[in-house]
């Protein structure tokens, strides 16, 4: 098994070990079932895939959030409780380090989405929505919940504490959530960028909608890689702090 | 074991470590003492390869550290001033997951991380979450998570940080029975673990080695080589006689005399004791006891702390 691998399977336990991965979980999930009964099944009549469509918007949102709360720990709390050292003075890459916290912190949000499948598929059972619609929204959740989560690693290698991570994560998601109301307020070529950038506005409806399109893929890995890259960098700044 | 050359680390405009120069031999004990703030865990951290210096050469075992960090790693064990230990992981498992960062073959971790609880009796908490675990036992399974992958260099800061007196005691004894099997550098602020367990000292004073050597070396650097003390049956007047006339032996002083029995400081070598016994006991002078002088690395530390010039 690859450092990277052996890692991850540790801060996975470690969420399960504690309460804070289970409250964190049933607070999503929580949230999720609450949004979908909102915005889904009680909005009043609406087509299938409009339903199906609501749910995913509710997922993204809930997710993305959480994806905060999930990715603060990662790197801040090690620094906040002395056990950085361990994996810094191991024979290990700091991208083995950032890489390893980063699939766990994915794994554990895998497994809270997974949870949520029973909303979708209670439409399928009972209305019109294809299996393709479902993958598309999931797969379209997972990789901006991805790129939160990538987000949030880099802000927790920049924070002191876990506060501070989230914090800083915050504030980085809501630029990029909210880059599409600068786009409106702005000329070409930056129109374009800021649009470019959206997290939710560019990107996801049309996962939302059942479409996957390489573009929205590309830029999701884009984000997640950009901020993996950047927590890695921070990492071998600190050596020489 | 380890060559240390310029060593210097900035923090901002900062030295916390300033121009540091020192070999360690193979199999050596070293203390590393100085006062909070010295440098000793900055110093201690670039060892153990989690900050890089600013400038200078440190090679581990022949290697750079700058050059092959991943091939120092494997040769160290580092145990910081708080133990790195994840509170939600049993020792087993946690001193496991400690081998196979380091690199020791899945087939070998089980044998290793009993050896590594056998060295640091921590085998009967095999089981047991970190988090319930008492300060002492903490900090050996620090010790435990340093050694767990038979590492010849160990890095041990402040390891009885801490501890009550019986537990410095054990911890004293596990570091001394280290030595031979590990190079092991320790470093401390308090004095007589630095004297009972280390076979060589390196003081470190504002980010500077200002002196290194064993115990007696830096005594007979300050001059006067310490004290001895001696306690004898009888008035003190006759011992002091005594005393003086063997070569070597300057003032002698009187600490009390109470009930028939005396307890001298004779200003002098330790390595003058035998000589000392026997004119005293030709004179027919009975020793209850005879010993260093008890507060001798205590003020030999203080003088250095003070005015490293002394000793430059």
């Amino acid at each position: 098994m690859s450092t990277a691998l052996r890692i991850a399977r540790r801060e996975l336990g470690g969420y399960f070990r504690t309460m804070t991965g289970y409250i964190i979980a049933g607070i999503m999930l929580l949230a999720d079932g609450i949004g979908f009964q909102l915005f889904g099944l009680g909005a009043g009549e609406m087509y299938s895939a409009d339903v199906v469509s609501q749910f995913f918007w509710v997922l993204f949102g809930i997710n993305a959030v959480g994806s905060i709360f999930i990715s603060m720990r990662l790197i801040a709390e090690e620094r906040q409780t002395g056990t950085l050292p361990l994996l810094v003075s191991s024979p290990v890459h700091d991208w083995e380090i950032v890489v390893g916290k980063f699939l766990s912190a994915l794994v554990f949000l895998g497994v809270v989405t997974l949870a949520t499948l029973y909303m979708p598929a209670l439409i399928l059972v009972n209305g019109k929505v294809s299996v393709g619609h479902i993958f598309a929204g999931y797969l379209g959740v997972m990789l901006a919940g991805s790129a939160v989560l990538a987000i949030g690693t880099f802000g927790s290698a920049l924070a002191r504490n876990q506060v501070l991570a989230a914090i800083f994560t915050a504030i980085m998601v809501l630029v990029l959530v909210l880059a599409h109301l600068l786009a409106r307020v702005t000329d070409r070529p930056l129109k374009d960028m800021f649009m470019s950038l959206a997290l939710y506005a560019r990107h996801f409806p049309p996962f939302q909608a059942g479409a996957i399109h390489l573009r929205d893929v590309i830029y999701y890995i884009a984000v997640t890689y950009v901020a993996l890259f950047g927590a890695i960098r921070v990492m071998e700044a600190r050596r020489w702090k | 074991m380890i060559e240390v050359k310029g060593l210097t680390k900035y923090y901002g405009e900062l030295a916390a470590i300033h121009d540091l120069d020192f070999s360690i031999e193979r199999g050596e004990v070293i203390g590393f003492l100085g006062l909070n703030g010295a440098g000793k865990t900055t110093a201690l951290k670039i060892l153990g390869c989690v900050l890089l210096p600013t400038s200078g050469d440190v090679k581990v075992d022949g290697i750079d550290i700058a050059r092959a960090p991943h091939e120092v790693r494997r040769r160290i064990g580092y145990l910081p001033d708080t133990p790195p230990l994840y509170n939600d992981m049993t020792v087993g498992r946690y001193l496991k997951f400690a081998a196979e960062l380091r690199g020791v073959p899945a087939s070998e971790t089980d044998k290793a991380v009993g050896e590594a609880e056998e060295k640091t009796a921590t085998r009967d908490v095999h089981d047991q979450p970190i988090f319930s675990l008492s300060h002492g036992y903490r900090q050996r399974v620090g010790v435990a998570q340093a050694l767990v992958h038979r590492p010849k260099l160990l890095i041990l800061d402040e390891p009885t940080s801490g501890l009550d007196p019986v537990q410095i005691v054990e911890m004293r004894t596990m570091v001394r029975a280290l030595r031979g099997d590990h190079t092991v550098l320790l470093s401390s602020h308090i004095l007589s673990e630095i004297s009972q367990t280390c076979d060589r000292l390196l003081v470190i004073q504002r980010g500077e080695i200002v002196a290194q050597g064993s115990e007696q070396d830096l005594g007979d650097k300050l001059g006067g080589g310490g004290t001895i003390e001696v306690e004898v049956a009888g008035p003190s007047a006759r011992a002091i006689e005594v005393a003086r006339t063997v070569t070597g032996i300057g003032a002698c002083a009187v600490i009390r005399e109470t009930g028939g029995v005396a307890l001298l400081s004779l200003q002098g070598a330790p390595d003058l004791r035998p000589k000392v016994v026997r004119a005293l006991v030709q004179n027919g002078i009975d020793i209850l006891r005879i010993d260093r002088g008890a507060a001798r690395l205590e003020s030999i530390f203080l003088q250095l702390t003070k005015d490293k010039e002394l000793v430059q």
